[in-house]
């Protein structure tokens, strides 16, 4: 099995390192040939609207896009979650447009209003989450299920076999989230 | 929600780790904000005028209108920062120091701080200080890649002097560079800074900008580079792509290609005030 972690813009090595501990390959997606026999992949967090830009101008959005529609596994975290979601607030086009909720960008505001706290993902219990201008979710289609909410937020779903989160996995030790990714690419 | 001290510096330094691989430009309006944002900056580094420009206006270079960088803020999504003199409340040697020997105590700020810095001795400092980030200083302004390679390179090769060393060398090593002792134990441990660690200074075409990542920096500023050129946009997403694809020469030549003119550039040696000498 081998992993793919996008790598045009973001912590991407901090997701990299938490696959080496867990004895998973992985390869960093920087151009559409770096696609090729990847089981799973993994959007990081960075800046959502740099990473939409070099999906296009580096040719990886089209066939990215194709890949998770035909069911290719993605865990996306923070920027990748918005890079995700088919609505984005306040106003803005979509990216990939894979995963049927609606997401609030910066919504907890600048730096001033990042945090860290402890919460329940799904089955996962007491997991440490970091939230860096992190975005929440506001709304949900049917058949995505909700696996964490934090002060009435929605913070981590599950949709067919795309996880998004709005905080960072990959700041933690932490590697049961990580885990958990496997078990839906295996 | 309000954070302790420990916590909001750990979620700084967080911060600055989602700019990794990433291009952080100089602008001066909201207008340009938003070519640079377009064109995929991760950041801009809002400020009154760019590098070059102060350089040949000479005199005291002060902070920028705070109400300027507040516009700025409103024109885009992605992260803004702003320098602040070394000794006032991002510490910058391309304004004129306030204060000439000592620097902010940073960890008394809610707000990430980053700091130049030439050799490591200066990055550790300016981390024990609080700095959540730091950048090679290079020589801004010079469109001249050469001063930034040049610390970069120092940097590198006293990190691995440092994971070499034995454990009992490490407390004269911290002697030496005049640093806490812990901050060198974290060096000999990772291979590397305890923060994210970019390049600026004088990156000024998409082949810098691959040539800073090749020596290991995890993302670059573009100061002058971009504004004092022929065509901003189309330059500023060429050092984008090449930023991210550093390791692909032919990428890189591609993107390189009908870039219009550069900044036209100054050599180090032509120039009266050197700015790297600022705050050590």
């Amino acid at each position: 099995m081998k992993i793919g972690i996008l790598a045009v813009q973001g912590a991407f090595i901090e997701h990299q390192a938490a696959l080496d501990q867990l004895g998973i390959s992985s390869i960093a997606i920087r151009q559409k040939k770096d696609l090729n026999s990847i089981s799973g992949i993994i959007l990081p967090g960075g800046e959502s609207t740099t990473q939409s830009k070099l999906l296009h101008s580096l040719d990886l959005f089209h066939p990215l896009q194709s890949m998770i529609n035909h069911g290719l596994p993605v865990l996306a975290t923070c920027a990748g979650l918005i890079l995700l979601a088919q609505n984005i607030t306040p106003d803005k086009s979509p990216h990939l447009a894979t995963l049927p909720v609606k997401v609030k960008r910066n919504a907890y505001g600048r730096q001033l209003g990042s945090f860290e706290t402890v919460g329940n993902v799904g089955e996962i219990k007491n997991y440490p989450m970091t939230f860096i201008r992190a975005p929440y979710i506001t709304d949900i289609s049917d058949g995505v299920e909700t696996l964490s909410t934090i002060d009435g937020k929605i913070v981590a779903v599950k949709y067919q076999k795309q996880i998004g989160l709005a905080f960072h996995p990959e700041m933690t030790n932490d590697l049961r989230i990580h885990e958990a990714f496997l078990k839906v690419v295996a | 929600m309000s954070n302790t001290k420990e916590k909001q510096y750990e979620l700084n330094k967080g911060l600055a780790q989602m700019l990794k691989g990433g291009v952080i430009m100089d602008v001066t309006t909201p207008e340009q904000a938003k070519i640079a944002e377009e064109a995929g900056a991760c950041a801009v580094m809002a400020l009154e005028r760019i590098p070059a420009d102060i350089r040949a206006a000479g005199g005291i270079s002060r902070m920028s209108d705070p109400k300027m960088i507040k516009g700025i803020q409103e024109a885009v999504s992605i992260p803004v920062m702003a320098k602040c003199r070394i000794g006032h409340f991002v510490e910058s040697e391309v304004l004129s120091p306030a204060d000439d020997v000592y620097h902010i105590d940073k960890t008394n700020f809610k707000v990430p701080f980053v700091c130049g810095a030439r050799d490591l001795g200066e990055a550790l400092r300016r981390i024990n200080e609080g700095a959540s980030m730091i950048r090679t200083k290079g020589e801004p302004g010079t469109g001249d890649v050469v001063q930034a390679v040049r610390h970069m390179r120092k940097m590198n090769a006293e990190i691995r002097k440092i994971t070499a060393l034995s454990k009992d060398e490490l407390y004269e090593e911290a002697k030496q560079l005049k640093v806490p002792y812990h901050l060198i134990a974290y060096v000999h441990e990772n291979g590397k800074l305890p923060v994210v660690n970019f390049a600026a200074g004088g990156v000024a075409t998409p082949a810098d900008a691959a040539l800073m990542m090749q020596l290991g920096a995890e993302g670059v500023f573009v100061g002058s580079g971009i504004f004092k050129s022929g065509n901003p946009k189309k330059r500023a997403s060429a050092i984008v792509q090449a930023v991210t694809n550093y390791t692909d020469a032919s990428l890189i030549a591609s993107l390189s290609e009908d870039l219009g003119e550069a900044m036209v550039g100054i050599n180090p040696s032509e120039i009266k005030i050197i700015m790297e000498e600022r705050g050590q």
